[in-house]
């Protein structure tokens, strides 16, 4: 990585998650809300590793190992959600499921 | 050079298929392009070095998350979305400037004069570096990550058996 400044890597890492962001206000299927997080995650890890990197220290890609642990157990949990609501609801629109909402 | 190259290509493809994931009717390929993404960012990785790093991340998320985001699509057959009712679709006009802003914000940083990367030695990023630093100084959070993972599959198992039919209220 001679040649590449770290400012383009943060950049595409600010660009994936304001993406993230969008997806998650804007779309109402759960599952598609579930992927912009995980756009999100993956973002913060593309910044984990280019300061890895900058830095010449192997600790932003520990917690990028971390993230990616986190970020399986909250898919596993999240789409047994999804499909336990799907079962009760027939629906994954989160517009629709608002027994939480008075 | 190659590597600006190869960076603006990856970079190309990664903004492209987050824009299609959020952009994108049909959950389906909304999948496949985050699978586009997940792919390029790998690319990304191996131009910073981190060449464990960009295996584990196709595997993990290409060959597991992914795989289970589209059993779970298709298991569920969910019909392509539809314009939202009510307040709903009006939400998309605050989003993007809240989000353009957001944006502002963290590329701000970014312009705060990082001064050119240098080059460093050859085992940076192997498995071998990550593998002396995993299993010494940061032994303890591994074998924490494990219990994590043992209680979501748990979790996941004790949501999809239940009989949730009978809660109903």
């Amino acid at each position: 990585m001679q040649g590449i400044p770290i400012s383009y890597f943060l950049i595409l890492g600010a660009v994936l998650f304001s993406l993230g962001v969008i997806g998650v206000v804007t779309r109402r299927n759960a599952i598609i809300i579930f992927m912009s997080v995980e756009l999100m995650l993956n973002a913060v890890n593309l910044t984990f590793i280019a300061f890895s990197n900058y830095l010449g220290n192997i600790e932003g890609q520990m917690f990028v190992f971390l993230v990616m642990v986190v970020a399986a157990a909250e898919v596993a949990v999240g789409l047994a959600i999804i499909v336990a609501i799907y079962r009760l609801r027939e629906t994954v629109h989160v517009d629709e499921i608002r027994l939480l909402k008075w | 050079m190659i590597q600006l190259i190869l960076f603006s290509i990856f970079a190309g493809l990664a903004v492209l298929g987050g824009i299609m994931v959020i952009a994108h009717r049909n959950p389906i390929y909304s999948a496949l392009f985050l699978i586009l993404t997940l792919f390029a960012l790998a690319g990304e990785y191996v131009l910073l070095l981190a060449h464990f790093i960009a295996v584990v991340h196709v595997a993990v998320y290409a060959g597991a998350i992914m795989v289970l985001f589209l059993f779970v699509i298709m298991l569920l057959n969910i019909r392509t979305e539809t314009q939202a009712p009510g307040a709903f679709r009006y939400m998309i006009y605050i989003a993007i400037p809240l989000a353009v802003l957001l944006f502002l914000e963290l590329g701000y940083l970014a312009f705060q004069g990082f001064s050119e990367v240098t080059v460093k030695a050859n085992t940076f990023g192997t498995v071998e570096s990550l593998g002396n630093a995993l299993f010494s100084t940061y032994v303890l959070p591994f074998e924490i990550t494990s219990i994590l993972l043992l209680v979501a599959m748990l979790g996941a198992l004790y949501l999809s058996k239940r009989k949730l039919s009978e809660v109903k209220e």
